[in-house]
């Protein structure tokens, strides 16, 4: 089992995605960015709550459908969370990794 | 006289015509199946025309060949589904009525998705082989290019065959050496996903493959654009990979009836919402989806909409009985991958059990070993052709279970 040292001690996988959505608080968000060198905005939280209403939905995420989200285009998303964008935004929402089908 | 009717007579909407046909009252049901091309394309073969390992006549049938004696085939464009009215609207104007509704209309290449991709250079030196036409092109190519940078690169992360590129990377390798040109050809595999492959038992197997093929692998490029005059991809980030011959998956995309009939998933792949385990529609009871056209979190790939067609003839049989859908689809693929010098590898697995290592029991073929390299698998690849036209789309049960099984895997 793993966990993050964080300000509280939060089960994560091996890969540091939250195991349980729900122990996230947009405090936990703050200090998960930092570690990956992301200073988050307004515009972060729009598109990490999107991902967190699509996951409970049962949505399969994709970098494309959030940029068909409304909220930013893909570009935007980049540039919002540099590198991996849908991966880190993920860890950052505190959802699990997205999987591919293979 | 009720109707069931079946958009698009490919892999899933043929088997589906074919095992109907033996188990619906003929005096009571009549079978309608729809399809805007009168050809069947093997596309598993797309891979191999390339190569001239097969002749395009030999992965080309007419579909009629296929649709069984009693089920009335129609030649038209399927233009809208009406779910409300239980109605569809063909090109020529013409109205079809159902009871029953299966889409089996499946995914396409869009190039047209990816800014400069079907540009100045499309089918000079950047080509597709996930059409008929653009294997057949590129195996012109591939005949006289003279070597240099050979990209093959994916624009979306689902595709169908999600291997089928990687096949592609390591046959161009063996293709290469064989003409004594390997040296002259410098081969990179770019993906938007975080590797090559993504489950961990068959990534270790297959980045192993990569490494001593010497192909170089740039993960996480999501291409934004296709620079055709200085020839690079250039991708949402910025980053930029250099090709001479570019060898791209273009987006896969469900066909556009289904965005005109308001069916689509939100991600604008027109890929149907499904229930993953019924293969019921989410948004109509009498409807159906089955292969590629579903958006259920399986690999797109003939062998899946196999499995799917035994699952959607078991719930068709209980909606008409009005009972609840018992049957449920775990996810179940399996596929050979295609390794170059006349090997492959084979992979079995579902929605939550990832490729293992061990035997595949397949009876009177034998014991075909999961996550190893060996002719023994590339001869069943090959033999899938023969198994493709004669067994499987006339909907004769092949000899492998419909649940994925643990039997013979290794799981530490
Ligand atoms: C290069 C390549 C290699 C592959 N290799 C493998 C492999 O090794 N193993 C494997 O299992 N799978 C493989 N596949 C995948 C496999 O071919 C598909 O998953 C399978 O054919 C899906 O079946 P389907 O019936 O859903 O779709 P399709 O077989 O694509 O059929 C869809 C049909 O619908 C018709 N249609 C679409 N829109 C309309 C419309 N509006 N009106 C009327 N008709 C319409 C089309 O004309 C088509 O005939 C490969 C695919 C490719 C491209």
């Amino acid at each position: 089992m793993e966990t993050m040292t964080l300000s509280k001690p939060i089960e994560t996988d091996a890969n540091g995605y939250l195991k349980d959505p729900n122990q996230w608080t947009p405090e936990l968000a703050h200090e998960i960015a930092n570690s990956l060198h992301i200073t988050l905005t307004d515009k972060h939280f729009e598109v990490l709550n999107w991902l967190r209403t699509k996951h409970a939905e049962g949505v399969a995420l994709s970098i494309r459908k959030v940029g068909n989200s409304g909220i930013v285009d893909i570009k935007q998303f980049y540039q919002l969370f540099p590198g991996g964008p849908l991966k880190n935004a993920a860890k950052i929402a505190g959802i699990p990794k997205p999987v591919s089908c293979i | 006289m009720k109707d069931l009717l079946i958009l698009g007579a490919g892999t899933a909407g043929t088997m589906m015509a074919n095992k109907l046909i033996r188990h619906l009252n003929k005096k009571e049901w009549k079978i309608t199946i729809v399809d805007k091309d009168e050809n069947h394309y093997y596309q598993p073969g797309f891979l191999f025309v390339p190569f001239g390992i097969y002749q395009p006549h030999e992965i080309v049938k007419k579909k009629s060949e296929f649709i069984p004696a009693g089920a009335h085939f129609i030649l038209d464009e399927v233009k809208n589904i009406l779910g409300e009215e239980n109605k569809v609207e063909l090109k020529s104007g013409k109205v079809l009525t159902y009871d029953i509704l299966i889409i089996a209309t499946g995914v396409e290449p869009v190039p047209e998705e990816t800014e400069g991709l079907k540009g100045d250079l499309w089918y000079k030196d950047i080509f597709d082989f996930y059409s008929f036409e653009g294997a057949v092109k590129l195996s012109e190519k591939l005949r006289t290019w003279e070597g240099g940078k050979l990209v093959i690169q994916l624009n979306e992360s689902i595709i169908k065959c999600p291997v089928a590129p990687l096949e592609f990377t390591f046959l161009a390798d063996s293709f290469f050496q064989e003409r004594g040109m390997r040296d002259k050809v410098n081969i990179t595999y770019v993906t938007p996903l975080s590797g090559a492959f993504t489950k961990p038992k068959a990534t270790a197997m297959l980045n192993g493959l990569l490494e001593e093929k010497q192909v170089s692998v740039v993960p996480d490029f999501y291409v934004q654009h296709v620079d055709n005059e200085r020839k690079v991809l250039v991708s949402y980030d910025e980053r930029e990979v250099p090709f001479d011959l570019l060898v791209t998956v273009p987006v896969n995309k469900g066909d556009r009836m289904i965005a005109a009939s308001e069916l689509g998933d939100d991600d604008g792949l027109n890929f149907v919402p499904t229930d993953k385990h019924t293969l019921q529609s989410k948004k109509f009871a009498n409807m159906f989806v089955i292969g590629d056209a579903t958006n259920v979190p399986a690999s797109k790939a003939g062998s899946v909409a196999h499995f799917e067609a035994d699952i959607l003839l078991e719930n068709i049989l209980h909606y008409i009985k009005g009972e609840p859908l018992r049957a449920q689809f775990d996810g179940h693929s399996n596929c050979f991958i295609e390794t170059g010098h006349g090997k492959a590898a084979l992979i079995d697995f579902n929605y939550t059990t990832e490729p293992l290592p061990g035997k595949f029991p397949i009876p009177v073929v034998g014991p075909m070993e999961l996550l190893k390299v060996n002719r023994l698998n590339h001869y069943g690849k090959l033999m899938f052709r023969w198994v493709y036209w004669h067994m499987l789309l006339t909907g004769i049960k092949l000899p492998v279970p419909t649940h994925m099984s643990m039997a013979g895997k290794v799981t530490a």
